[in-house]
């Protein structure tokens, strides 16, 4: 790694850990309903929506009432981005007079922007009008984003409450998400973008000159190009906040009118993991020992940063194919070196492979260059990152959730070896707890797992998968499987997936792999909610130690190396293997 | 003390032979299926054993001989596994075999329920079989006479040989009232007679619940046990899904890379029988089974898998003050003399009072008086005349006093309210003399005030001894992060002096029932585990309160119905003990699931590469550990897998060894051992097995 790269990460790390404390405790007061300096301009705005919806923001919910909310909530809005996406040529904002979009890729992108997912099987300039991307999509960025919010503060709940029933309710914990976190970030960070040159325009879509004008295939002269714009940098803000992912255009942020300037760069990358860092902070904070939060947080950032150096290693070796054909990828003072195949001139590799962890560190999914071109090595990074659960950063609330499950399991192992029935911020984990912190780690799993059993060997499966004759056609499979089955959304490309096999078995994975984890976590929540509070004594194993920080990273590592080594070593591993192999 | 210790090789010999015959019972599916992972290595087996005969056939997916191999090795791993449970049960069953001797059919002498008296001489019985005997009925038994059930004693007192149940051959004293009303059926009469009231209908008593516990027949699952298989079966279902994805991956890469052959079942199989955590799930029952075993072992009955596994949550210890954290009993251990009086005079006056005390109070008065001053009992001290004509006055309710009558002197010694009492009615009471008495009460001793001829000489003073090396062990106790507080009949000013020199967190002084009660509640109110033990029927509520609750073999009959651990040895001390049985359980599995886990990684450098050779042969990098042919990479890995089932039965059936440490250091300790450990340990052991196998031409 050379000092360029070298110091673009340590910034970005350092920047992202520095950001931690003063946002995370900012929305610990915001879900412990205490006054925030935002209450006077947003409390009248959040009385109002209570009033007109009914809410009762003093009721406690049960967590079977808490769940239902959340499905319900969720039902209603996948089915209104179907019904947008189906309708979207009757309605406004149209100026490109888009047509309807099929059934089953609206269902995909429906169940994809609900789930907090954002696959993308569609090209977002030629397919969703303005007001889909604005009143289908950019809602569901919002609202997905605080759902999974809502439903981890509700999970903290049940540690900080005991002897109790209520966990919260998901209505006022959905609107302040929304209210007074993601709102407020997403306005500064879209007017930060825009200064940038994002474009946010409701204008219809850009007739230039070409500078170099060309030819097309039948030898007609080019001199013109359509440029497609549109209110860009308010969806990129949220899609990049609420780590939805959901490019406003195909390429999404390589575009420049997506992703401007190395500044404008920085910022969504920033934004990428700031608030699922954050809220390992509001989480420690909430439970009352703030230790207890930068162990999570100590734990994601070590696992990030290892797997960040291997992806910035492996793109920045160069392809020994490319090294054949002549192509100088040596690292001077004057030339970059590395791979720079799919990835933009303005980013580099540092910034490419550093993005690329992220985004799958995190549940966002947005790229800056393209997976597929990565070394063998370099698309493992993200691959696994997602095989991880998610749970590295992870997307906002469900990454901190989904990280809480495997630190129950962690407990629970480590709790048994100094002689005590475990327990977590003292709460016992019993067998209840067990039953759904195992459920959590398998759902995922088996979905990645068996949706690419089922694409590899049916030929509705097999059609679309471009590059034959080698593992990375199996590595791209593998890849929309395991981000599908854990809400990411980023994909390898090189897969056709853009029709009904995959459209459907993509959307399955995503419904389940979002929901069936949900369940299961207010599941926790209502059980542990109920549980005394232990107090800690010198018997009591310490959370917070760095030798529990370790521990934790060898469980995760275990479980996920063990659950998808097998299949690694078919794609990446083997891949990696023959290409240095010669 | 057990039965074990008598004739441990033949003991060891019978119990293994059964426990192999048991390994084969235990196949049966409808067993199997209890533990869901090793029915997984069941249903595997069975199947390898299809394919083999399919081979036998000549139809086979790989070579014959490999896949017998495998399918032995299979075989082999469930029935270590069994075989682990077996000889963890084969101990509980010897043990309750001899119980059952002791509870024959023997004749009971019954008492018609019209009986007025209680008096030995009157008493009317017929002789009827013990298990025509009834709840309530009412029964006689007189010396050489085996008990014929369970019951409280109604009249008499006798001493009791209660060997055949605790295993100790000192009799000991039952009379009816107080705290030794209890006697278990089964044991015998030694001496004397005793009207006993049936407490237990046949096979519902002591002796009764005391086999089927050992035997383990009614053995549930623990709640931490439940949990750790949920886990288990999670890991195993995520293993069956990496396994059974293997197949259409393998068939997609044969299809992309052109050549090769798929991944056969048996190596499928092979490597899922690997993968899933046999290891822990194959030892998990036996580690259970262990644990109550080890509390068997030091004479306690837990009455249920339960309550040792709480024992190893309990943060708070009810301690009682006597017996467990002091002697049985106060001594003298200083003469303060007042008014002057020489201090050899007012230890001689001591001395002569307490001649014919019996009380182990009385011995030490004499003792002390002997070695600080060199007084010789019997002896009427320098003058050397032999106490002739003494006529001692013994204690009684009424005078609160006891003491000596010789020569027309009295001496008397007291409790010092009654003391004084006595001094001011014959005269002036010194005046240094209640002083000495507080000062006494504030150390946290007992003061007894001595008279001569009703003038006072001095007090003694009686101190309470805290027991050798107990402040240590309660040192350790707060290392490990338990609260320990002393219960006392005493009064605040001598339970914090007692309290303060044997190092205990807390006490609770003039222990009522109702008080400890509400303490136990209070601390269990604030999420804490509380443990104690008990011997009294005013015990009982609390006991039944409590967590852990263990009475005393000799406490009465609904002090060991409260509770949920008997210590046949009375032994108050022993709760000490439970605690770190329970943890060493908890512990035990930790370690061994960590130990299952961590294999995994090895088992995946041995097959992967293997298992796809044929397919991308440069995956045979990742053959480190330069195994010689597939077909051995494969076959070590499985034989590892079932061998380091019997290699850990010794450390599942003994438990790991518990130090009473703080639990960040408890952690990282066994993260070594049994983490690191458990990643280093099967990279050599699946390469020596692969050397002896090419070395056997097996491979």
């Amino acid at each position: 790694m050379n000092l360029n790269s070298l110091f673009q990460i340590i910034l970005y790390v350092v920047v992202l850990l520095l950001l931690a404390k003063p946002l995370g405790s900012f929305m610990a007061r915001v879900y412990q309903g205490e006054r925030t300096f935002l209450d006077r301009v947003l409390g009248p705005v959040e009385r109002f929506i209570y009033r007109i919806a009914g809410v009762k923001a003093d009721e406690d919910m049960d967590w079977k009432t808490y769940a239902i909310a959340v499905m319900l909530f969720n039902v209603l809005g996948l089915l209104a981005v179907y019904v947008f996406q189906r309708l979207q040529a009757f309605l406004p904002l149209n100026p490109q007079g888009l047509s309807a979009v099929t059934a089953d890729s609206s269902w995909n992108t429906a169940v994809s922007f609900a789930s907090n997912t954002n696959w993308q099987g569609y090209g977002g300039e030629v397919t969703m009008s303005y007001f889909s991307q604005m009143l289908g999509l950019t809602v569901q960025n919002f609202v997905s984003a605080a759902t999974g919010m809502a439903v981890l503060v509700a999970l903290i709940r049940g540690f900080v409450r005991h002897t109790a029933k209520g966990i919260g309710n998901f209505w006022v914990d959905l609107t302040r998400s929304t209210l007074y976190i993601l709102l407020p970030l997403s306005i500064v960070l879209a007017l930060a973008l825009v200064s940038q040159g994002v474009v946010q325009t409701f204008s219809e879509y850009k007739t230039v000159a070409l500078l170099q004008p060309t030819s097309d295939a039948n030898g007609n002269a080019v001199t013109e190009q359509v440029l497609a714009v549109g209110p860009a940098a308010s969806q990129i803000a949220i899609k990049q906040l609420g780590t939805n992912g959901g490019g406003f255009f195909n390429v999404n942020s390589a575009h420049p009118f997506e992703n401007a300037t190395p500044f404008s760069n920085f910022l969504e990358m920033l934004a990428i993991l700031l608030i699922p860092a954050a809220l390992c902070y509001t989480f420690g904070k909430m439970v009352g020992d703030t230790r207890q939060g930068w162990a999570i947080l100590i734990t994601m950032t070590i696992i990030f940063v290892t797997f960040l150096s291997l992806a910035v290693w492996a793109e920045q070796s160069g392809n020994p194919a490319f090294t054949k054909m002549g192509v100088d990828q040596v690292q001077t003072n004057i030339n970059p070196g590395g791979n720079m195949e799919g990835k933009e001139t303005r980013f580099g590799v540092a910034n490419s492979a550093l993005w690329a962890t992220a985004t799958t560190a995190a549940s966002n999914g947005s790229v800056n260059s393209m997976h597929d071109s990565f070394m063998p090595l370099g698309g493992l990074v993200p691959l696994f990152m997602m095989q991880l659960g998610e749970i590295i950063f992870g997307g906002v609330g469900s990454g901190l959730y989904g990280m809480l499950a495997f630190v129950i399991v962690a407990v629970f192992i480590s709790g048994l070896m100094v002689g005590r029935t475990p327990e977590y911020l003292g709460k016992k984990i019993e067998a209840f707890e067990m039953k759904m912190a195992s459920l959590m780690l398998l759902i995922p799993i088996l979905l990645a797992k068996v949706g690419t059993a089922i694409a590899v060997v049916t030929a509705a499966g097999l059609a679309t998968i471009w590059n034959t004759g080698g593992p990375h056609g199996f590595s791209e499979v593998l890849y929309a499987f395991s981000s599908a089955a854990n809400n990411n959304g980023s994909a390898f490309a090189g897969l056709g997936a853009n029709n009904p096999f995959y459209n459907t078995a993509l959307g399955i994975c995503m419904l389940f792999a979002r929901y069936w984890l949900i369940i299961p976590v207010l599941a926790i929540a209502g059980s542990l909610v109920q549980k005394k509070k232990i107090p800690a004594s010198a018997g009591t194993l310490p959370t917070h130690t760095p030798l529990f920080i370790v521990w934790l990273i060898g469980v995760i590592m275990i479980v996920g190396a063990l659950s998808f080594i097998p299949a690694l070593a078919l794609g990446p591993i083997v891949e990696h293997l023959m290409v240095i192999g010669g | 003390m057990t039965m074990q210790t008598k004739k441990p090789a033949t003991y060891r010999r019978e119990i293994y032979q059964r426990a192999v015959v048991e390994s084969f019972v235990k196949l049966n599916p409808r067993l199997m299926v209890r533990n869901p992972v090793m029915f997984v290595v069941e249903v595997g087996s069975v199947l390898t054993t299809a394919l083999w005969i399919q081979a036998l056939l000549g139809k086979g997916e790989a070579p014959t001989g490999f896949i017998a191999a495998i399918a032995l090795w299979l075989w082999f791993t469930v029935l270590f596994a069994n075989f682990s449970e077996a000889v963890a049960e084969g101990r509980g069953k010897a043990q309750a075999e001899s119980l059952r001797k002791a509870r024959q059919d023997t004749p009971a002498k019954k008492i018609g329920s019209n009986m007025k008296t209680f008096e030995h001489e009157n008493v009317e019985f017929e002789t009827v079989s013990s298990t025509s005997l009834r709840k309530n009925d009412l029964y006689l038994v007189e010396a050489g006479d085996i008990l014929p059930s369970d019951g409280e004693i109604e009249a008499g007192i006798a001493s009791v040989d209660e060997s055949a149940v605790t295993g100790e051959s000192a009799p000991v004293v039952r009379e009816a009232g107080g705290d030794r009303s209890a006697v278990t059926g089964g044991t015998r009469l030694l001496s004397d007679w005793l009207i006993i009231r049936v407490s237990a209908d046949p096979g519902q008593g002591f002796l009764d619940r005391m086999i089927s516990m050992v035997e383990g027949a009614k053995r549930q699952k623990t709640p931490n046990e439940i949990a750790l298989n949920i886990l288990l079966a999670g890991f195993t279902i995520i293993f069956l899904v990496v396994c059974a994805t293997l197949l259409p991956y393998s068939l997609y890469s044969v299809d992309a890379a052109g050549k090769g052959t798929a991944i056969t079942i048996t190596v499928l199989v092979a490597l899922l029988v690997c993968l899933i955590p046999t290891t822990i799930g194959g030892l998990l029952s036996a580690i259970g089974i262990a644990g109550m075993d080890r509390m068997i072992q030091r004479n306690v009955i837990a009455m249920s898998g339960r309550a040792v596994e709480a024992a190893g949550d309990v943060d708070v210890l009810l301690l009682d003050k006597t017996g467990t954290i002091t002697l049985g009993n106060r001594q003298a251990v200083e003469f303060i003399p007042v008014n002057g009086v020489d201090v050899k005079d007012l230890a001689e006056a001591a001395q002569l009072a307490s001649l014919a005390d019996e009380t182990p109070e009385g011995r030490s008065i004499v003792i002390l008086a002997k070695e600080q001053f060199g007084l010789r009992g019997r002896k009427m001290g320098a003058s050397d005349e032999a106490p002739q004509g003494m006529h001692f006055v013994p204690f009684t309710a009424q005078t609160r006093m006891s003491g000596v009558n010789f020569d027309g002197i009295t001496i008397r010694k007291g409790a010092p309210d009654t003391m004084i009492e006595l001094i001011q009615s014959n005269g002036k009471v010194p005046s240094d003399l209640k002083p000495s008495i507080d000062a006494i009460a504030r150390m946290g001793g007992t003061p007894l005030v001595v008279t001569k001829n009703n003038k006072a000489l001095g007090v003694i003073y009686l101190k309470d001894i805290v027991k050798g090396g107990i402040k240590e062990r309660f040192a350790q106790l707060r290392k490990m992060g338990i609260k320990t507080v002393m219960i006392t009949g005493d009064n605040p000013l001598t339970a914090a002096a007692i309290a303060a020199e044997a190092g205990v967190d807390d006490f609770l002084a003039q222990a009522t029932p109702e008080a400890k009660l509400k303490l136990i509640r209070e601390y269990q109110t604030g999420g804490r585990l509380v443990a104690m033990t008990g011997d009294g029927t005013n015990d009982a509520p609390a006991l039944a309160q409590a967590d852990v609750a263990v009475a005393m073999n000799t406490g009465t009959q609904p002090a060991r119905e409260a509770a949920n651990m008997v210590d046949l040895d009375s032994n108050p001390t022993k709760l000490l003990e439970i605690v770190e049985i329970g943890k060493q359980l908890l512990m035990t599995r930790g370690a061994l699931t960590t130990f299952s886990i961590a294999n995994d990684v090895a088992k995946y450098f041995a097959i992967i590469p293997a298992a796809f050779a044929s397919t991308y042969p440069v995956l045979t990098k990742l053959n480190f550990m330069q195994l010689a042919t597939p077909e051995s990479a494969i076959l070590s890995a499985v034989i590892f897998n079932a061998v380091i089932i019997i290699i850990l039965i010794p450390l599942a059936l003994r438990g790991v060894s518990y130090r009473a440490v703080g639990a960040a250091q408890l952690l990282r300790d066994n993260l070594l051992i049994y983490g690191v450990g458990g990643l280093i340990a099967p990279f050599i052991g699946i390469k020596l097995i692969d050397m002896v196998l090419v070395w056997l031409h097996i491979a």
